[in-house]
């Protein structure tokens, strides 16, 4: 069974129009793999739902 | 050409061409001698302005207000992502070579130049400023003046190894995660990162415009200040660039460490730092009367979302480029752009909430302390071309991971000091970090390690 990120990797770039060559795929997959492994460090960090963002947009 | 020249500082050479004692055209005909000797080893330079350098020296010369120049005669160069009037901005890339030549020069080169300065030339740097090596595909490698067979460290690679490797006294580089404290703490020389949003923007090449700083590189903390002040100030062509006046930081220098409270970080900025990391910043914390160690809250989780922010809005700068001119890009950095490019944006918008959360905890502790220590790099220079070291056990690359101590602190855009400590045979820098738009306490407390002895620049033997 197919690797589910190599899977997203290639929908992904398909409905970006990133042109991946197939030997770019495996230093991409692990580029992926560790910035989602950041991304969900801080996602699992519990905050209010009240919480804002850091930038605030000004009119 | 002069061995004294090449080790004069901004201050002393501004001293001697404003007293009349030396002329700005010899200071700067002797620096160009210099780069033509010293640029074959230390690959710093991509671009060399003689023919600019040498009219703007003669006009210093002529100048009736000479003496009240602050940087008069001083040879300067910046990282190759600042526009510079007649050349294309690179920013260490292929592909912008293909850019329409820059019709006007940076601000802080404009502001530098009003000052007395005279800009020499454009530096090596990573491709788009994403790596903390200083390696470059297109133009090779900047090389580390205490050992050319190492990394200057980046991105900002070729001016920490122009001002280490005594070219010029001052340079311009830029700090998105650490690219101006790394490469200080490798090539060891003084780095200074200032507020987000304290210097202009303007008219350089952007990577991750939340993040992105610009600010100097010395041999010594005055050069620092010196070039710092010139270039504060507004400027309405930077959104960030925040609304305040002139904060000198120049005439606070001597204030020494009096009343200063002084803590040092612990937890994870020693975990996984190397022997000599540790000892530098040892050696730091007791010259400084740091007698407190703190911890900053949640700091690895403040580097992970800013590896989040980089790798998203680095992709969002460069999505037209990757999609039209993928196999133009250096390899490393296109792939990591790409894979910025696939990141969910719920994630990236969890990173922006956690980012004001911290940036609220680190705060507070600025509440009891005016400067908190911590390392610079984990380790002193790897050798150009290594791909991987072992941090706390792990083996890791070595391109995204020189930079664990400095994104915490970049991320919520406090002001930063890089001072080195000269250990042997490497020097290694520590972080004196202050709370935002108190560049001047960062930098006193420098100086203040400076005169102690215990923080300097040491000369490399080239």
């Amino acid at each position: 069974m197919a690797d589910p990120l190599d899977d997203f990797i290639v929908t992904a770039a398909k409905a970006l129009d990133l042109p991946v060559a197939p030997e770019w795929q495996g230093s991409i997959k692990a580029n992926l793999a560790v910035t989602l492994k950041h991304a969900n460090l801080v996602a699992e960090f519990k905050l209010p739902d009240e919480a804002e963002p850091a930038p605030v947009y000004k009119a | 050409m002069s061995e004294d020249l090449a080790w004069a500082t901004s201050a002393q050479i501004a001293h001697a061409v404003s007293s009349g004692a030396s002329r700005a055209l010899d200071v700067v005909d002797d620096c160009l001698a210099r780069i033509e000797a010293r640029n074959p080893t230390l690959n710093a330079f991509t671009a060399i302005t003689a023919d600019r350098a040498r009219a703007k020296a003669r006009a210093v010369d002529a100048a009736p207000d000479k003496a009240k120049l602050p940087l008069a005669g001083v040879p300067f160069a910046v990282k190759n992502l600042f526009d510079i009037e007649g050349l294309a901005t690179v920013a260490g890339s292929k592909i912008n070579r293909a850019r329409p030549k820059a019709e006007h020069d940076s601000p802080l080169i404009e502001r530098l130049e009003t000052a007395g300065a005279v800009l020499v030339g454009a530096l090596n740097m990573g491709e788009y400023a994403y790596d903390f090596t200083g390696e470059n595909v297109h133009d090779g490698p900047s090389r580390n003046p205490h050992d050319v067979s190492r990394m200057t460290g980046g991105s900002s690679g070729g001016s920490g190894g122009a001002v280490a490797g005594g070219v010029v006294p001052l340079a311009l580089g830029s700090d998105t995660n650490g690219s101006i404290r790394v490469p200080s703490s490798l090539c060891g020389v003084f780095g200074l990162k200032p507020t987000y949003g304290r210097l202009t923007r303007a008219r350089s090449f952007p990577f991750v415009a939340s993040l992105d700083h610009l600010g100097p590189f010395a041999r010594t903390t005055l050069d620092l200040a010196l070039s710092y002040d010139v270039m504060q100030g507004a400027d309405p062509d930077d959104p960030a660039c925040a609304q305040r006046g002139h904060e000198f930081a120049t005439p606070e220098l001597t204030h020494g460490l009096g009343g200063l409270r002084v803590a040092v970080a612990g937890g994870y900025f020693q975990k996984g730092a190397f022997p000599e990391a540790l000892e530098a910043l040892a050696r730091v914390a007791e010259a400084a009367g740091a007698d407190d160690e703190i911890e900053i809250p949640e700091a690895a989780r403040a580097r992970a979302a800013a590896y989040v922010i980089t790798a998203t809005e680095g992709a969002a700068l460069h999505l037209d480029r990757l999609r039209r001119q993928a196999r133009d890009f250096d390899p490393a950095v296109r792939d990591r752009l790409i894979a910025g490019a696939m990141v969910p944006a719920a994630l990236v918008d969890k990173a922006q909430i956690f980012r004001r959360w911290y940036r609220e905890q680190v705060l507070k502790l600025f509440e009891r302390y005016d400067a908190i220590l911590a390392p610079a790099t984990p380790c002193t220079a790897t050798k150009i071309g290594q791909q991987t070291f072992v941090i706390d056990g792990v083996e890791l690359p070595v391109r995204p991971n020189v930079g664990i101590y400095t994104q915490p602190i970049s991320f919520i855009g406090l002001p930063v000091v890089a001072v080195p400590v000269p250990l042997k045979p490497l020097p290694i820098a520590v972080q004196i970090v202050a709370a935002p738009w108190r560049e001047d306490i960062a930098l006193r407390i420098a100086h203040a390690l400076e005169h102690m002895g215990a923080v300097a620049a040491p000369r490399p033997n080239l």
